[in-house]
């Protein structure tokens, strides 16, 4: 995982040096602007309208989950990404005129939401969701722009990342994105329904879904061909199962309303959110609007069918098939039921869920490991949860239980080791 | 430093491995206890901790707003311990101080916790800090908050009287090390900084060997007067 980011970015950074002299000198600093300019720029800024849809527009792009730090006031940056290259700290986006985006016109922002270039014209970490992003209009940049402005300022100064060399260096960046990404804004297909293409529209752009459930390449860049699939989280031990709902998708069997509910209330009667999805649901899908979430079921519906997946050839169930009955009988049945089953709208069912049968076995692992809550969402405001198990079954045991429901029932998923499960035991949560 | 450590070891163990309710069939009891699996798993079914070293502390009976002040400096990474964190991560306050609410209002008996043999001297250091301070190190005595009983304060100010040795200790030298903090001014990180390495062993081992007081709930908020400013005690401190 961290491997194929660094080899990557390495050879990418020897081009990236020839490109940085003279990208560094074409780049243009703040826009400037004459007094009428900035007037008339303010006082559309301050349209209550658009502030308001700006707010709306915010949360569904999910700005203030990346640009708040724990404990910290919203929006005012500082929290840290673990990234394949280091830790990177998020810029304070709050009107502040020296510490924030105070100074910022929306041409400056544009740049930074569309192209992906910081104030200074500097190429920005693509940590910052901007692959995504570029999809958005201007006039929604605009609405998100105004809300952004409206905030109360918040004094607070970035920190400088603390990347190892050669990622410090920016232009190492470059490359990068003259081979992987291209600026643009989502162009409507004609031949689908207005629905279709709003939440085509939100998956791929403002809601950044793929940034997650779609895989990488070996450069770290989202596989445009493969989008939405289902992809492993960078330098974080969590996979975001495939979105399609056809046969072979990670949704298989998922009905409008299951999507719906999920991203609404953090439950449905196919599986609950949890880890980084349970953050996604509590900060940001919870508050979309019925119509935009009845959108992206639409949409993620139409993804295409992808053949069954192959079983792994590691499927002759894994030896401990037995113990791990007798655990889950133990352990699990009574919540998750004795085939699986769940309680709606209570417990997930496991049997089924894309979460268990995901091609990694990280998920279920680090469930059982760490239990939790589903999030609490205006819909589900007292959710149950599920206790931690980590201090009461060893590497075996977890190994063998997890193995159990991912091959029992109709689930047909590969195998985990033991070790696996103890190096899981290790990873941070965040 | 340690206590007991065989104990704490052992003590590792969660609280209950609470057996669920839920049975096929009949339904998911809707009830506050059923939905927190999670948190009685650890703590106990209710919030009697671990016996032994209390690696996971007792919650019952402790006053319901430090409950929920400890659950929201978890969530906003000023107090540490990972799973813990992970599981309060994505709960509401509203949703964390119903919680906090069940905890305070359980009742359980104390259990003695296994008593540390150490030199007299130790012991007398140790109440000599609580009960009278130590001016000379501006170490205030630990009674002037936690009130004459030692039974904690309503309504943010815990008891000090029933807690294990290596829990006392381990959250004196947490304070110390910056894996537990709660909003500034932070008078516990004063406290704890001001005391001797020895002194921690002293107090911990002093505290956890008293007879218990028959009357172990809080005294009622106001019957203290604070030394040191309390950012958790919103300003109703006199301070130094
Ligand atoms: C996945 C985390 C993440 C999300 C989601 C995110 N950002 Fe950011 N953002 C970052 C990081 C990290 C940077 C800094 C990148 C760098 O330094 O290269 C950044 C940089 C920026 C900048 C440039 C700031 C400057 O000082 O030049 C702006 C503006 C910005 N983000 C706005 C937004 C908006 C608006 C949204 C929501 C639509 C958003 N961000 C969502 C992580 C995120
Ligand atoms: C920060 C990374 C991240 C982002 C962004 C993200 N997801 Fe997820 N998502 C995950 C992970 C990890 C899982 C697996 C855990 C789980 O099932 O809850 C997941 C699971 C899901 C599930 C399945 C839940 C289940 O039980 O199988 C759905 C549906 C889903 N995501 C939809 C979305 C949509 C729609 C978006 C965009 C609005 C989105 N996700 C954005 C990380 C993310
Ligand atoms: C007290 C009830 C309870 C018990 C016992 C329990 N679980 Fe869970 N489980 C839950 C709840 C509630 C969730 C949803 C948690 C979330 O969304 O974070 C869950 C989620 C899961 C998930 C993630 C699936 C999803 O869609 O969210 C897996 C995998 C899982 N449990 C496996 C197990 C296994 C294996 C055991 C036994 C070792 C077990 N559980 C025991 C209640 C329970
Ligand atoms: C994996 C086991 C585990 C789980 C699950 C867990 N806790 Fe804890 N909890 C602990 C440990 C260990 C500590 C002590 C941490 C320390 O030393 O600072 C603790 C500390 C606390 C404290 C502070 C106690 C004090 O006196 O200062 C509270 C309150 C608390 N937990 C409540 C909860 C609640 C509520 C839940 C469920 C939402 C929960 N815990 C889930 C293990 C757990
Ligand atoms: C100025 C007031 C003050 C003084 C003096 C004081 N404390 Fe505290 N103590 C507090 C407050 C307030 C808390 C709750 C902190 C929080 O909410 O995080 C606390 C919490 C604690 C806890 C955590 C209890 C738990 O259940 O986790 C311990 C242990 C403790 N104090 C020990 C001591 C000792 C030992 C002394 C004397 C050497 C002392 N305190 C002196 C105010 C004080």
């Amino acid at each position: 995982m961290k491997r194929w980011w660094q080899r990557g970015i390495l050879v990418l950074l020897l081009c990236g040096a020839v490109l940085l002299g003279w990208r560094l000198f074409v780049a243009d600093r703040l826009h400037p602007a004459n007094a009428a300019q900035r007037q008339a720029e303010a006082a559309k800024l301050r349209d209550p309208a658009l502030v308001a849809r700006g707010a709306y527009l915010a949360t569904v792009g999910d700005c203030a989950a990346c640009h708040t730090a724990r404990g910290g006031r919203r929006y005012a940056g500082g929290r840290v990404l673990a990234t394949p290259f280091g830790d990177l700290s998020t810029p304070n986006i709050t009107p502040d005129p020296d510490t924030g985006i105070g100074r910022l016109r929306f041409a400056d922002f544009w740049r930074a939401l569309h192209q992906g270039r910081g104030r200074h014209g500097e190429p920005l970490y693509p940590v910052f969701s901007y692959t995504s992003f570029t999809r958005v209009t201007r006039d929604d940049a605009w609405a998100i722009f105004a809300y952004l402005k409206s905030l109360p300022p918040v004094r607070q100064p970035n920190r400088e990342p603390a990347l190892s060399f050669p990622y410090n260096v920016r232009s190492s960046l470059l490359a990068w994105r003259a081979l992987y990404f291209r600026p643009g804004v989502y162009r409507p297909d004609p031949a689908r329904s207005a629905e279709w293409n709003r939440g085509a529209y939100l998956v791929q752009g403002l809601g950044h879904c793929g940034e997650c459930h779609t895989p990488r390449n070996a450069w770290g860049a989202m596989e445009e061909k493969r989008r939405l699939v289902g992809g492993s989280l960078p330098a974080q031990e969590w996979y975001a199962p495939g979105l399609g709902t056809q046969p072979g998708g990670g949704l298989a069997g998922w009905s409008g309303q299951d999507i719906v509910d999920l991203l609404k209330t953090g439950e449905s009667s196919k599986g609950a959110a949890f880890g980084p999805m349970a953050d996604v649901v509590r900060n940001s899908t919870q508050y979309m609007s019925d119509a935009d979430l009845r959108a992206v079921a639409t949409y993620l519906r139409a993804l295409p069918a992808r053949g069954p997946a192959p079983v792994p050839a590691a499927f002759a169930r894994a030896a401990g098939h037995v113990q791990g009955g007798e655990l889950y009988a133990q352990q699990c049945a009574a919540c998750h039921g004795k085939q699986g089953e769940g309680v709606p709208g209570i417990y997930p069912p496991l049997d089924g869920n894309g979460a268990v049968t995901e091609p990694s076995a990280a998920d279920a692992v680090r469930s059982v490991l760490l239990g939790g809550f589903a999030p609490t969402t205006v819909g589900d405001p007292r959710p149950y949860s599920m206790p931690p198990f980590a201090q009461q079954l060893s590497d075996d045991e977890v190994a063998a239980v997890v193995n159990y429901i991912r091959q029992s029932w109709s689930n047909r998923a590969g195998a985990v080791w033991p070790a696996e499960v103890g190096r899981l035991r290790h990873t941070p949560v965040d | 430093m340690r206590c007991l450590l065989a104990l704490a070891l052992l003590a590792l163990q969660p609280a209950h491995a609470a057996a669920p309710a839920a049975v096929s069939g009949t339904p998911v009891p809707d009830t506050l206890q059923q939905r927190i699996a999670a948190c009685t798993a650890c703590h106990g079914i209710h919030g009697g901790g671990s016996s032994g070293s209390g690696f996971f502390p007792r919650l019952a009976g402790k006053p319901a707003a430090y409950l929920a002040r400890q659950l929201a400096d978890f969530q906003d990474g000023l107090r540490h311990y990972a799973p813990m964190e992970y599981t309060v991560r994505g709960l509401s306050p509203a949703y964390l101080r119903e919680i906090a609410d069940y905890f305070a209002a359980q009742q359980v008996p104390y259990a003695r916790s296994p008593l540390p043999s150490l030199p007299a001297r130790t012991l007398q250091r140790g109440e000599q800090l609580v009960m009278q301070g130590d001016p000379a190190r501006g170490v205030p005595a630990c009674s002037r908050c936690h009130g004459s009983q030692l039974t904690g304060v309503q309504p943010d100010i815990p008891g000090l009287v029933g807690l294990p040795c290596d829990y006392i200790s381990a959250q004196l030298g947490a304070w110390r090390t910056h894996t537990r903090a709660t909003v500034a001014p932070d008078c516990m990180a004063e406290v704890a900084g001001r005391l001797g390495p020895s002194d921690i062993t002293a107090v911990a081992a002093w505290l956890s060997s008293r007879e218990l007081p028959a009357d172990m709930h809080a005294q009622p908020a106001g019957s203290v007067q604070p030394p040191l400013r309390c950012g958790v005690l919103a300003g109703n401190a006199s301070g130094t």
